[in-house]
Formats: structure tokens, sequence, C-alpha cells
């Protein structure tokens, strides 16, 4: 048995394990810091990360790991969707069937589309979180301001991803949904009937056919918001996730107080490892929430037939909250006013010094508790005083639609946060003050005009304290 | 007197040159998104016509109210003729439901009255009312796609 060739495929074969990790990894076991150092950048998936991390980044107290939960929400979106993708069907005869099909018969497909839409779902919640938290510690500031704006881009995506998600089951929430959204997009009509110019320059209607390419929800629709939902948005959500990360490294990681000492770790293990477990604490969460909480599906949709109250899904509820008071400033004026507020917040805020540390200290904590307090108060107040006295409609009928879009609940609510933000900033002569009280609001509005949406108004847009109260029909 | 191309605002060929082809750039570029976008506006609508027949005069006597659902419109009938007054609320879309004074939104309260003048809730316009002609067969026809002023009745 003295063959060298035998002996060699033998040896080979034996060390199959070790030379193909070597090959793998492109490295030696990552033991010694040269080596931990190699395999970080040696490997396509880990040299978006740091060789070494900063042992702030690593402190759970301060990121709460809020953006890699969003990261990995979006993960088993992707990969659920794209499961969902073989059974789904997007024309109106089939949609619904095969979402049905999908739920009842497709093995793991009910805790498969369950787990795509609470992932997604999640998303929202938690890149707010996520936005927050780069908030409060003032994370914004110089030179993280752009990666401040492309975060908002894709806070921006993750709504409008989510929402063309809802529409694709095509049963009754789907299509009033649908309804909804696409006169919301058509609230600019409101104005430009105001003004007597609509024959000649009906945008909103123009922007309405545009999206539903039809003059009402149909098959032309559909195909629209499913090629919106699995082409256009994802690949415009990646690039800039992309690019989000990419410039999280050029400016220097995480964000860290100034004058704390620079004290780093090797991102192997202990930064992998931290990823690790939020990844598999996001994994068990999500599963288990999908096992035991159903996506709904209703009845198949029927333009004949309105769901009353017909909404959109929840987290456009505070926005179809405002349009109820009016179109164009609910609608538009409203939201890209808020847009608008947080997209210039790094750029009006410059004040240095502040990042790493939260609220930027106890006077900005006092900040936030004032404009929480103060902004749900008022908040609170505004709409418990529409609810129980209505608008200008109610007191006089015959009153201009004008009037009503120049002075409505909404727009009060706007010019208050714009107000009470500038005071703050001359009371403290300090515009990261007056930044903390507008982002402050912004979240309290948010959620309050989202649970009033969701939660107080049933049948016919009136108020109702529990939804156990609604009339039966 | 070198450089004969230039004039007191120092606009030199290469300058104006390359000024130009960078607003040559931008012009096409803009150009070309203009027509993604047109391209995506849809040309064909894969819908019912929005004129359509109602049937004959004599169907819809004084005192008829009759709601077409799937044509969202509802066609009255008194003394001084025929009208059809749209069923879709100009607030979100939603259709409204008649009622003894007037028309009622399920979806967010607009209340309009029985000529579907606004009365209370967020509706911004009142119920677009709808020309009705008669077809040289004797039938009668609606075009949603034409508004008319509210009052404007049929007479047969």
């Amino acid at each position: 048995m003295n063959q060298p060739g035998m002996d060699k495929f033998r040896e080979n074969l034996r060390n199959i394990k070790g030379s193909f990790a070597a090959s793998l990894l492109r490295t030696k076991r990552p033991i010694s810091g040269r080596s931990r150092a190699a395999v970080m950048l040696n490997n396509f998936f880990l040299h978006i990360q740091g060789v070494r991390t900063n042992v702030n980044t690593l402190r759970p107290a301060y990121t709460f790991g809020l953006g890699l939960v969003s990261l990995f929400l979006l993960f088993f979106t992707t990969v659920s969707g794209i499961l969902l993708m073989i059974y789904y069907n997007p024309s109106t005869g089939d949609a619904y069937n095969s979402v049905k099909d999908i739920t009842y018969v497709v093995f793991a497909g009910r805790l498969m589309r369950n787990m795509h839409k609470w992932a997604g779902e999640g998303m929202i919640i938690f890149v707010m979180l996520h936005m927050a938290r780069v908030f409060y510690t003032g994370s914004y500031s110089r030179p993280r301001e752009f990666n401040w704006l492309v975060g908002i881009m894709l806070l921006t995506l993750t709504f409008v991803l989510n929402l063309s998600g809802y529409m694709l089951p095509w049963d009754q929430l789907s299509y009033w949904a649908l309804v909804i959204v696409s006169n919301i997009i058509q609230s600019s009509k409101e104005l430009t009937d105001a003004l007597g110019i609509t024959p000649y320059f009906d945008i909103g209607g123009m922007a309405k056919e545009f999206f539903l390419g039809g003059t009402v929800p149909g098959k032309a629709t559909l195909i629209r918001v499913y090629f919106l939902h699995i082409m256009l948005l994802p690949i415009l959500l990646f690039i800039f996730l992309g690019v989000h990360f990419w410039r999280i490294r050029k400016d220097g990681g995480l964000s860290r107080p100034a004058g704390a000492v620079e004290k780093s770790v090797f991102s192997w293990p202990d930064l992998l490892r931290a990823e690790a477990a939020v990844f598999m604490l996001c994994l068990a969460g999500v599963l288990v929430y999908s096992f035991y909480v159903d996506a709904p599906l209703r009845e198949m949709a029927n333009p004949l037939i309105p769901e009353n109250p017909a909404k959109a899904p929840w987290y456009f509820l505070g926005l179809q909250e405002m349009v109820s008071y009016s179109a164009f400033t609910g609608g538009i004026a409203a939201p890209a006013l808020a847009i608008l507020g947080l997209a210039l917040i790094p750029y009006l805020d410059r004040e240095e010094g502040h990042a790493g540390v939260w609220f930027s200290g106890r006077q900005g904590m006092i900040t936030a508790l004032q404009s929480l307090l103060a902004g749900a108060v008022v908040l609170a107040g505004l709409l418990a005083f529409v609810i129980r006295f209505g608008w200008f409609r109610n007191w006089w009928p015959d009153v201009p639609q004008i009037l009503i879009i120049m002075v409505n609940p909404a727009g009060i609510w706007v010019a208050f946060v714009a107000l009470w933000s500038l005071r703050v900033i001359k009371k403290t002569g300090s515009t990261r003050m007056g930044a903390i009280a507008l982002f402050t609001m912004f979240l309290v509005s948010y959620v309050m005009f989202t649970y009033v949406g969701t939660e107080l108004r049933g049948p016919n847009w009136e108020f109702y304290w529990m939804k156990s109260r609604w009339p039966v029909h | 007197m070198d450089d004969k191309t230039g004039d007191k605002d120092g606009i030199t060929r290469r300058g104006f040159l390359g000024t130009a082809s960078l607003w040559a750039v931008v012009l096409s570029s803009l150009t070309l998104l203009a027509g993604i976008f047109r391209m995506s506006k849809a040309d064909v609508y894969y819908e019912k016509s929005r004129r359509f027949k109602i049937g004959r005069p004599e169907n819809f006597p004084v005192g008829t109210v009759k709601k077409l659902d799937d044509k969202r419109v509802f066609i009255f009938s008194d003394n001084d003729g025929l009208y059809a007054v749209s069923s879709v609320c100009t607030h979100l879309g939603c259709i409204v439901n008649a009622v003894d004074w007037g028309f009622m939104c399920p979806c967010h309260g607009s209340k309009f009255n029985r000529d579907g003048r606004v009365i209370s809730g967020p509706a911004p316009r009142n119920l677009p009312w709808f020309r009705i002609t008669r077809h040289i067969d004797g039938n009668l026809v609606v075009d949603a796609g034409r508004e008319i002023k509210t009052g404007t009745k049929f007479k047969v």
C-alpha cells in the first residue's frame, strides 16, 4: 500500500474540515489579536464593521440594540416575503384566495404570513424607537447630519412598504384602506376646490389617478401596489440601508461622549456575540408573537359595501384623524411640515458636544419632560374640544371651506408645536433644547393622534371610549 | 486680441461648450425622468365607462329613489323631472346612504341634505349632480364624468 497519490488523497480527506474553514475565513483561528482583526477584515459580511468596537457602542443601555432589531426584523420580512411570493397571486380575482390558501392550506403558511406582517409592523415601532434613541443621545450632530436624513428616508420607506403590503390581500380591510389612502393622496383637491381652480388644475385628482391607474381602485391598482411592494420600494430601501451603514463607519462609528476614554475591544468576538444575542431575541420574539397572534383577513374586497368605520392601517390612523378635520392640512401640509421639521433638525441645531449623552444631561431631560407634559395636555384638550364641540362646519354649516383649511385643529397643533419649540430656544438659549422640545412633541402627536384614530373612533368616525361600545349593525 | 473667442466677461469657447454640455446632460435626464413618469401614468383604464344607460323614463315614476350601487349614483324622480346625484362621498370616497333627510356617509359621518349639499362633517364639497340625456333609442343616459349645477333636473 505504498502509493503516494492515495496517501495524499487520504490526508486531504482527513483535513477537509480545516482546509475548508481556512478557505472560507481566509485566516487562522481568531484567537490572537492579529487573527481577530484579520477575520473581520477578510470576510465580506464582517468587513462592514470595524476591527475594533468602542466599549460605549456595546453598552446595552446606550443603544438598546434598536437599530439592530430593525435590521433583523427587515431580514425576517424579506425571507418570509420571498416565501409568500411562491403562492401569492396579484390579481383581483385570485389575490384574496391565494392569501386564504397561504393562511389555511400551505404548510407553515399562516406562520410565515404572520411573521411577515408582524415583523414588518414591528419595524415601524423599532425604527421610530431607534430614531428616538439617535435623537435623544444627540447623535445627529456633526458629522452625522446626513445619516439622520438617510434615516428619515428609511423611516418613510418603512411606512410606505407596510402600507403597500396592507393592500395585497385584497380583503375588505385592504380595499377600504386603499380608498382612504387614495383620497389622502388626492387631498390637495380640497385646496383647489376652495380656490375654484379644480376644473383647470386638478393636481390632487391627477396624483390619485396616477397612483390608482384608474379612477377607482381596481386590477391596475393591485398590480401597481404589488410592484411597489416587492420591487421598487425594497430596492430603494436596501440602497438607502447600504448608505446608512456605510455612513455609520465613515462618520466614525456610533456616537459617544466627547470626553470619554477611548477604550475599544476586538469586534470578534464581543460585538458579534452581542449581535447574535439580539438576533436570537428578535427571532424568538417574532416567532412567539406570530405563533399566537394571527394577521387579520376579512371578507373579500367588495367595493359596494364600505367597512364602517373604514380605516387606514393603524400606523396611518393619526394621519386619517387629521384628515377628518381638513384633507389638505391633515393629508399634505401637516405631514410635510413634520418630515421637513425632522429633516432640518441637524441643520438648525448645530451645537457641539451634546453627542453621546442621553438627553444631553439634566436640562434636556427636564425640557423633554416639560414638552411631553405640555404637549400631552394641550393636544388632549384640543382633541377633547373637537370631539365634544366639533369645528366650524358644525357651528356654521355655510362656512367657506378655505377657512377650515386655514384654521383647523391639525394646523393649530402644528403652530403650537413650532411656537413652543421657539419659546424653549429663547428661554434656554440652546437650539439643542429647542430640538428636544420639537422632537418630543412630534412623538407625542404621533402616539396620541394614532391612539385616537385607532381606539377612540368608531362607526361614522364618531367618538367611543371602547370598541365594545360600538353600535351593532 | 490674443483670445478671439472670449468677451469681456471671460466666456471662453471651452467654458461655453462645457456649460452647454452640462445643461444638455441635466435636461436630457429630466426629460427621461418625465418620460418615466408619463409612462407610469395609465392610458388605459380597465373600468366601466362613466357614461351608462339607466333604462327608459317610464321606469322612473315620480317619487322614485333608486340607488345604483355599481354605478355609484342615486337616481331621483320628482314633479320637476329626473336627476342623478353621486353616491361617492366627497371626503374619502365611501358610498353614502340615503336617509329621510338626505345622505349620510358611514365612514366619517359627513351629512348632506336632499340636494347633496354638505350639512356637517368633514366632506369638503357637495355631492355632484350628473348630466342626464336621452339616447336616440329612448333610454336615459347618465354621464358621471360631467358634473352639472345642483338643481338642474331632466324634464321627461
